[in-house]
């Protein structure tokens, strides 16, 4: 099985006649992107298009969605299966990826929760969109539209977005090839080539139409764990559907370019194998949980992995499911690493997280999203300023100085990311 | 919370969804429920059936804040 | 900016007034450095002059904690401070307590800096640890001068305003509360490398060493709830229909107290939820799979509950810290144990 992830750099990016990649320049002909982010779905009311660059002062919010564009050359499937594509399984033959520029889906409000992205001032070191050339959609639907629709409607346009301007790069020529193999080696070599086993965990929110990710189309609430090549999530078949504190959601755009599965293959056949991922949830009822946890421990074992980094979404009762999964895979002697963020209050002195095990001795911090910082005001506001004393992390008050706003990490988008995106963390002090 | 008030001397049941983080925090009494988004109710079932569910879950509470215990239990 | 004026607080022994026999004596005031305060003179220069020290008995000082605190506290504030210094204290336990109970004092109270040193092992250490920088001393005397070079460049950024480190930069104990800070490596990469070494049964350290949860002693049960008053409490964040207090969809800083006694039942039209980490659609079509009015008042008619209290309490459990939380809980048992209140009912999403 082999992917190859064809990279072309986009290092500009303007309003043209015509959507074409040009050298390193990415010209887009508005109207048409307008137009094809609309599609056909009669729930959007109107679209606006506006480009936001690294360094610029821009802040946009509220975010719902980060999509990088990617086309798909070779290979069976379509990008975003299930959703915009078809069901077949992709993650082989050859994608071109517009690397350096993302699809920022915006505008009116779906629930409390979504977030902010400053491309430049103090909240700019904390994400790694801050230093994209953004393609922000701001994207109204018509009154009456129920919420979970409304959020259908912004996720399934964004997608479109991404899949338009993916086209673009469709006969460009890539600059750098990534070849994605694997197995790296026949099954009955890799176990005796004297490597650790490693496996990896790969939790997905799924707590109501709102806080929902999606599997091939299909949403993760009803899922029982399973198993997902390496390369199938970056041909889209993880998608965020996810209106939920922005720091440590994880958008379409992390799940395309997971940290953890990068990492993995990376040393894979050097350091370790990596013997494949097991997506499992996060539910809302106890028993729910109890099962996935309990499945997802399972695969691993049966993939015969002797190790496994684990890798949460959200935070308060996501904390539970990983903690089991931690203990499940302990008690089986696997040895286990989470990823998670922090929750220790402004101050950093209280308890992180809200629950945990005495077998996740080995925890990756990814930062404490209570941590408060201040935002200056910024030129262009693309979206909506007035959410921003609903942000997660947001306070009546947040707008206290004119145009600035006093937020904590929490309302960054991805500032915390629990697959290891940044390099923030928090330690003890 | 409800370890918090009764530091302060006044009994607290605690119903939800999520036992273990409960019991890591540390309640006393712990009465399980129904969903996050849902703790006392029931959205699939009629409204009557619902309200016979959620009596059920605060009686069991109160049953709870009656009976003596020896550490953390989940009623 | 400078000279500042500090103050100095030691023990009978270090103030030079005497040994085990002199323990027992109040707390004086000298003007001026005395014994490690013209240490903490010479390493500061003229950026700091030590305006006086107070000397106080180790035994009177454990003995008396609360009086003599406030007694060598309003002794320091006389002279207006910027910055206290106490200690070192070493391994001496009393001498320890004393410092740690003077430095809590002195931040929390008068709002300027204060820096102690101790022996990890000093009792007071793990007294005041949480909220006052302690320098980590040697467990003699031998370790003097290191420690007041510690003390004081510890005390010097803080008086300047300047970022101070983590503690083994410092060299202070560690506080146990979690600061940011960039790697160089992004997480995903820390893990696959944490999972490495653990695999290979090689040292690792954790980036969050896991806390010890406490625990409350268990209280006696209620002898009849029908002769009770019962509160509802809910951390599901359901509140009157707009949000009137503007409790935060996440890290909520404050609660809210409701009426509901002249209510059989929470309606969407009363009602709604402002709790940004559940889907609020259940909740806001009927907020009672929330917070159980319909039920508890029905229960209550019919005598299984004495009497619900008029009042229910709410805030929103979403990213809001423990020790927040803990606060909100506090502060609202008081309130329900001043009301004659019996027994709580707290509802979580």
């Amino acid at each position: 099985m082999l992917l190859e992830l064809g990279i072309i750099p986009v290092e500009e990016i303007d309003w043209g006649r015509k959507t074409a990649i040009d050298g390193k320049a990415l010209h887009i002909h508005r109207e048409e992107l307008i137009e094809e982010t609309r599609g056909n779905d009669f729930r959007i009311a109107s679209v606006r298009a506006d480009l936001a660059r690294p360094g610029e002062s821009v802040r946009i919010l509220p975010v719902k969605d980060v999509i990088e564009p990617r086309v798909k050359i070779e290979g069976r499937g379509g990008i975003f299966p299930g959703l915009i594509s078809g069901v077949e399984t992709v993650g082989t033959g050859r994608t071109h990826v517009l690397k350096g520029c993302a699809v920022v889906t915006a505008g009116q409000v779906v629930g409390f929760q979504e977030g902010l992205i400053d491309m430049s001032g103090p909240g700019a070191r904390y994400s790694s969109f801050s230093r994209l050339l953004n393609i922000v959609l701001g994207i109204d639907v018509l009154p009456g539209i129920s919420p979970h629709q409304h959020e259908e409607a912004l996720r399934l346009a964004g997608l479109r977005a991404a899949a338009y301007l993916g086209e673009a790069c469709r006969s460009a020529v890539p600059e750098s090839v990534e070849r994605f193999e694997w197995p790296r080696f026949p099954t009955p070599v890799r176990r005796d080539a004297g490597l650790p086993d490693v496996a990896y965990v790969c939790m997905l929110l799924s707590q109501g139409l709102l806080h929902d990710t999606y599997l091939y189309g299909r949403d993760v609430k009803s899922l029982l764990p399973t198993l997902l090549l390496p390369t199938e999530s970056m041909d889209g078949a993880i998608v965020s559907g996810n209106c939920v504190s922005a720091c440590d959601k994880n958008t379409t755009y992390h799940h395309q370019n997971n940290p953890v599965i990068s990492e993995l293959l990376r040393r894979d056949g050097t350091d370790l194998r990596f013997l494949g991922t097991v997506v499992t949830n996060a539910n809302v009822t106890l028993r729910d949980k109890v099962r996935s946890a309990e499945y997802a421990v399972k695969l691993v074992e049966m993939l015969g992995a002797r190790g496994a980094v684990v890798s949460k979404e959200g935070f308060g009762n996501p904390d539970a499911d990983a903690m089991m999964i931690c203990a499940g895979l302990e008690e089986r002697g696997i040895r286990t690493v989470l990823i998670s963020d922090e929750f220790a209050g402004s101050d950093g002195a209280s308890q992180s997280l809200a629950d945990v095990t005495p077998h996740a001795d080995a925890i990756v911090s990814v930062g404490n999203a209570n941590e408060r910082i201040t935002l200056p005001p910024m030129e262009r506001v693309l979206g909506d300023i007035r959410v921003a004393e609903k942000l997660a992390g947001g306070q009546s008050g947040s707008l206290a100085r004119a145009g600035g706003l006093g937020v904590e990490l929490q309302a960054l988008l991805g500032a915390t990311n629990e697959l290891g995106f940044e390099v923030l963390y928090a330690r003890g002090g | 919370m409800a370890k918090e008030m009764e530091r302060e001397g006044i009994p607290a049941v605690h119903i939800c969804t999520i036992v273990p983080i409960s019991r890591t925090v540390g309640a006393n009494r712990i009465v399980p429920a129904v969903a996050i988004p849902h703790p006392l109710g029931d959205p699939c079932k009629s409204k009557t059936e619902e309200k016979s569910l959620r009596r059920a879950l605060v009686e069991k509470a109160l049953q709870a804040l009656e009976t003596k215990i020896e550490g953390q239990t989940v009623f | 900016m400078g000279p500042w004026k500090a103050v100095v607080y030691l023990n009978q022994f270090f103030g030079g007034i005497g040994g085990e026999e002199k323990a027992g004596m109040e707390p004086v005031v000298r003007s001026g450095p005395v014994g490690p305060g013209n240490l903490f003179a010479e390493l500061f220069g003229p950026e700091v002059e030590m305006v006086a020290t107070v000397i106080c008995g180790d035994n009177y000082f454990s003995e008396h904690l609360e009086e003599a605190t406030e007694r060598v506290l309003a002794l320091m504030e006389g002279f207006r401070p910027d910055l206290v210094l106490a200690g070192p204290a070493f391994n001496a336990g009393r001498y320890g307590i004393a410092c740690g109970s003077v430095c809590n004092a002195v931040v929390d109270r008068l709002g300027i800096p204060a820096v102690t040193g101790m022996y990890p092992e000093n009792h007071g250490a793990e007294l005041s640890r949480r909220s006052v920088f302690i320098v980590e001393t040697r467990g003699t005397t031998a370790g003097m001068r290191e420690a007041a070079e510690k003390m004081s460049r510890l005390a010097g950024k803080l008086l300047r305003g300047e970022p101070v480190g983590f503690p083994e930069e410092e060299g202070y104990l560690p506080r146990g509360i979690r600061r940011n800070t960039f790697s160089a490596e992004t997480g995903a990469v820390r893990a696959v490398k944490m999972l490495l070494q653990k695999m290979k049964g090689e040292p690792f350290a954790t980036e969050y060493p896991l806390p010890a949860f406490d625990r409350v002693p268990l209280l006696p049960p209620v002898d009849r709830m029908s002769r009770v008053t019962l509160a509802l409490v809910t951390s599901g964040g359901i509140v009157p229909r707009g949000n009137p207090d503007c409790i935060e969809a996440s890290s909520a800083t404050r609660y809210g107290k409701y009426d509901i006694g002249a209510l059989s039942e929470m309606t969407p039209e009363s009602h709604e939820t402002a709790h940004g980490g559940y889907d609020p659609t259940y909740a806001n079509a009927d907020p009672n799979r929330v917070l159980p009015l319909d039920a508890a008042r029905d229960l209550e008619r019919e005598g299984r509950i004495g009497k619900l209290h008029p009042f229910y309490y709410a805030t929103v459990g979403n990213g809001t810290s423990v020790a927040r939380c803990g606060q909100f809980a506090r502060e609202i048992a008081r309130d329900l144990i001043r009301s004659g209140v019996g027994a709580v009912l707290i509802t979580s999403t």
